[in-house]
């Protein structure tokens, strides 16, 4: 069955993308399929290409290789008026000499809309972004979160088949940035575009996003829903950059069925889940609020180590600490301050307690198995090679 | 205690006070030496100027000043009024050409040159250091009916109106590019991308968009060469050989051929009334230009 236009399952489609600022790759052999009707983030440090693939997706740049398709079509080579995508700019963009309500019937005029159509689809925009009694003034004369919602009605008033966001709360401080989240997720439900959204806030991509991709060097790490990615990120990069992440690193001594045992050395023994192979060099990684610390220091034992408390901090709902493990690993433990009594307050600098954590916490991110034989493998040392990795994994 | 008691000072000074409150105070009298020789020598000459237009030439070279507005009656000569016509004409016509030629390069400059950009204005100002009478004969070299166009191409255009529109753009281009370069440097680029992306050609775009956001600066451009280009002496006389006067000979010839002060100066003092008009429109738009801030 051949498929009519607009019928296509993706809105927008990369096959194999690859741009290049003269010798630098912007975008290196991208494959994304974005769904109808989704809000999809492009996630990422900046210079990793999340901007890049927005503007090619925009027109303003066109690939070097590969295929980009939008509503099915072929869309290499076609410039940005001839797209049925509209951008909200980081910066806005806000013709500076047009009022509010010219500004946002600006795509209407230019598609030949007429006076009275253009002006109430404005209106009807604005109030959707729920600006209103503003339609005279000049940008210039609103503040930061209200001509961000000039910039979104402008975009929107035009029907895109997708939405393109490039980093639009940025400018904004950190409370209005959070209304406009909670704006930004109802506005794309009421109107039921695609919203494709770049940021490098990793909050704002987890709270609004049906999927995040998380972009890195040009390639897209990880593309999941934002409960996937944090709790199962499938590189070191996205464990890294999505939220905080201790990482141990040891030598895969034991693996029965779907269960592995890690040396990290200094007696610190990690237990988890996952597919590794006995010999093989990894890289764990756990999440400081799935660690629990007790103080006084019992026996070591699996997926619990005795650690000497460096640092305590108050973060408000949360209570932080950050401990040295008997292999001289820095890590970091978190408490919720939800109940009356922490733990963790009566916990000081200084002071030996008892790191645990439950067998489901690891999480497996790198492993590199051993180009020796597996006789030597099991002769292999784990500490001496654990000690090398904490040494340069200090944050 | 005086921590204290300074806001409340501010207080009772009241809002007024507010704005200038941090501004250091220097005594008026350093701007006297600056007032003295605009009073001798600006305000002195145009004194000077007003009481011969007012005066009657009463023999040769004799003059009896007066209350006579005779000479500016005379002004009103078709035979003068048409020098007058011609000067705006090709002062406008010269402002057109200057504008046209010169907002592409300031719009190449400041859009497409990076590194290049200074040495860009560097070029743009170097023949401005040269003198403006050396120039023009310069530009006599290659329009003559011996020079360059006419012996490669066969155009003589020497002593022709074109000849004089070519010396006024040439002259006064560097006047006009800068404004405007400094308009567009300020363009921020986004907005042509925000109005391709809202479906307008490039076209439409840039009449939308830059066009009108350095309109303030191409009007100051042009009044900045326009004003000038009326009051114009040298091209005329060199390019045109004397056959399309300005005001700006017409008035020279009155004062040292026909040694008729009074009327020269009523000329004079009728061109600068015809100026101010422009000026006016010039202050007018420059204001707009600083509300906008584009």
């Amino acid at each position: 069955m051949t498929l009519a236009p607009g019928d296509v399952a993706f809105d927008v489609e990369f096959r194999g993308i690859t741009k290049r600022f003269g010798p630098l790759v912007a975008v290196n052999r991208v494959d994304l399929q974005v769904n109808k009707g989704e809000f999809l983030s492009l996630l990422g440090p900046s210079g990793c290409g999340k901007t890049t693939s927005l503007r090619m997706i925009a027109g303003f740049e066109q690939p070097d290789e590969g295929e980009l398709l939008i509503g099915g079509t072929d869309a290499v080579g076609v410039p940005p008026y001839r797209r049925n995508v509209n951008t909200v700019f980081q910066s806005y963009a806000l013709f500076p000499h047009m009022s509010v309500i010219d500004n946002v019937a600006y795509g209407l005029k230019q598609r030949g809309t007429g006076k009275a159509e253009r002006i109430r689809l404005s209106g009807e925009a604005l109030e959707l972004v729920q600006l209103t009694g503003r339609q005279d003034h000049r940008p210039s004369m609103l503040s930061g979160g209200q001509q961000q919602r000039v910039a979104l009605a402008r975009a929107l008033v035009m029907h895109p088949q997708v939405l393109l966001l490039d980093e639009p709360l940025g400018a904004l401080d950190l409370k209005l940035r959070k209304e406009m989240q909670v704006e930004l997720k109802r506005i794309q439900e009421q109107v039921g575009i695609t919203f494709i959204y770049v940021t490098h806030d990793q909050e704002e991509a987890l709270s609004m996003s049906d999927r995040v991709a998380v972009m890195s060097n040009g390639v897209i790490e990880q593309l999941d829903e934002p409960r996937v990615i944090y709790d199962n990120p499938r590189t070191s990069f996205v464990a890294e950059f999505i939220g905080d992440m201790n990482f141990l690193s040891g030598v895969v001594t034991e693996k029965v069925g779907g269960q592995f045992i890690v040396d990290a050395g200094g007696g610190v023994v990690i237990r988890g889940h996952g597919a590794a192979s006995r010999g093989s060099s990894v890289r764990v990684g756990i999440r400081p609020e799935r660690m629990t610390a007790l103080p006084g220091s019992p026996e070591q034992q699996a997926n619990s180590a005795k650690a000497t408390v460096l640092s305590k901090m108050y973060l408000g709902d949360q209570i932080q600490i950050s401990v040295s493990l008997a292999n001289g690993q820095r890590i970091i433990v978190r408490e919720q301050r939800a109940s009356a009594n922490p733990v963790l307050d009566v916990v000081y600098s200084g002071d030996e307690v008892l790191v645990s954590w439950d067998d489901k916490a690891p999480l497996l991110l790198e492993q590199t198995v051993p180009l020796q034989s597996s006789a030597e493998a099991e002769q292999y040392t784990p500490s001496e090679e654990a000690a090398v990795h904490a040494s340069t994994e200090e944050s | 205690m005086t921590l204290l008691s300074e806001p409340k000072q501010e207080k009772a000074v009241g809002v007024k006070r507010r704005g200038r409150s941090f501004k250091p105070r220097y005594p008026t009298w350093l701007a006297l030496p600056a007032l003295v020789y605009e009073v001798i020598f600006f305000l002195g000459a145009l004194g000077i100027l007003v009481a011969f237009s007012f005066a009657t030439q009463t023999g040769f070279s004799q003059i009896t000043y007066g209350f006579s507005l005779d000479q500016y009656k005379a002004v009103f000569d078709p035979l003068y009024l048409s020098i007058f016509f011609r000067t705006l004409m090709m002062a406008a016509i010269g402002t057109i050409l200057t504008v046209m030629v010169g907002y592409p390069v300031a719009y190449w400059m400041a859009r497409y040159l990076s590194t290049y950009k200074l040495l860009a204005v560097l070029l743009i100002m170097v023949p401005f250091w040269t003198s403006f009478l050396i120039r023009t004969y310069a530009l006599k070299i290659i329009l003559d009916s011996q020079g360059f166009l006419a012996k490669t191409f066969g155009l003589d255009i020497m002593y022709t109106p074109i000849a004089v529109g070519i010396g006024l753009v040439y002259n006064y281009l560097p006047l006009f590019v800068l404004p405007v370069f400094g308009s567009l440097e300020r363009m921020d680029w986004t907005l042509i991308e925000a109005a391709t992306d809202l479906t307008a050609r490039p076209l439409r775009a840039f009449w939308d968009i830059t066009f009108r956001l350095t309109l303030p600066g191409i009007v100051t451009g042009a009044l900045l060469v326009f004003i000038p280009m009326t009051g114009e002496y040298v091209i005329p006389a060199i390019l045109s050989g004397g056959k399309y006067e300005f005001v700006g000979n017409l008035i020279g010839d009155t004062f040292n051929t026909a040694q008729n002060p009074p009327f020269g100066s009523a000329l004079a003092i009728m061109l600068m009334v015809a100026l101010s008009v422009f000026v006016v429109i010039y202050i007018a738009v420059a204001t707009k230009e600083e509300r906008f801030g584009a």
